[in-house]
């Protein structure tokens, strides 16, 4: 095999490797599920420190917290 | 817990834009997005009125509805949410949005919109709770730490009421009955009625006549 034929030769490969290579593209556009969320899933607000999944804690903490609002109450007004 | 709500009492607001600043600060938000404001109607005109506007964290929020890649959430205490990893800042939820709550920061002289920005109830976002992408992207995770929003816990008058629907909304009705007016805003329903009573109706109605108009249970 001459010189120039094995240069051909690897022309021809990596050319065809490189169509092949277009085969292989990954749609880029994502796949969206009308009606539906698509983003990351988000954790409850209780599933961290300081509650560690106390979901009863953080519920009696968050309306204790909004009986502050009340100033009938803060006060003793009735 | 029911639904996690705001409720402004327009009775008492004061258009200090406390709020306002409060929500800046503490959720670091950029120059020229503004998730809170306060409007006042007859600005000027004797029996002027005042009330503090951000995202309502509607229970059927048209956001959600027309947002073309649902980036949208609601949290199980019926925060809604979005994931700025989503979303493409088209402004369709601005136009659906009757509150004018989401915001798009301008970016660069030719004012690109940037990723909506709006009013989270002070819950973060679907990043890890009290992260540093969290901050980053949504603000403080305030209710992470068993805390209600900024706006509301500092408003000087307490005309801002923010928390568990129910609990909210029985404040009001006490204030309410105890300076005997100011039920205009909210509704007979919230004002007078109670959960276990949806049905108050005004005095004189007919059995059976719907709520007066406007009235929220």
């Amino acid at each position: 095999m001459t010189r120039v034929t094995q240069l051909a030769a690897i022309a021809f490969g990596a050319m065809a490797a490189l169509m092949l290579a277009g085969c292989g593209e990954r749609p880029q556009v994502v796949d969206y599920k009308q009606g539906k969320y698509q983003g990351k899933p988000d954790e409850a607000p209780y599933a961290t420190a300081p509650f560690n999944g106390n979901k009863d804690m953080w519920e009696r903490d968050i309306r204790n917290r909004t009986q502050n609002q009340n100033e009938y109450r803060r006060t003793g007004g009735s | 817990m029911a639904r996690m709500k705001f409720l402004c009492d327009a009775e008492r607001c004061i258009e200090c834009n406390g709020c306002v600043t409060a929500c800046k600060q503490e959720n670091d938000v950029p120059w020229g997005v503004n998730r809170r404001r306060v409007v006042t109607i007859n600005d000027g005109v004797p029996g002027e009125r005042s009330i503090s506007v951000a995202c309502m964290h509607c229970s059927d929020a048209p956001c959600m509805a027309v947002c073309p890649v649902d980036c949208f959430y609601r949290t199980e205490e019926g925060v809604v949410l979005h994931d700025k990893d989503l979303c493409i800042g088209c402004g369709y939820c601005f136009y659906a949005c009757p509150f004018g709550a989401p915001q798009f920061p301008q970016a660069g002289a030719f004012g690109v919109r940037g990723k909506m920005d709006k009013c989270t109830f002070c819950a973060g976002g679907p990043e890890k709770d009290n992260s540093e992408a969290e901050f980053k992207k949504y603000g403080r995770n305030r209710l992470a730490e068993g805390k209600l929003p900024a706006c509301a816990e500092m408003c000087s008058t307490k005309a801002l009421l923010g928390g568990d629907g129910d609990t909210i909304a029985e404040i009001y009705r006490q204030r309410v009955t105890m300076r005997g007016k100011g039920s205009d805003v909210w509704g007979w329903g919230t004002a007078y009625g109670r959960p276990e009573a949806p049905t108050a109706k005004p005095p004189g109605a007919a059995p059976g006549t719907p709520a007066a108009p406007g009235a929220k249970s």
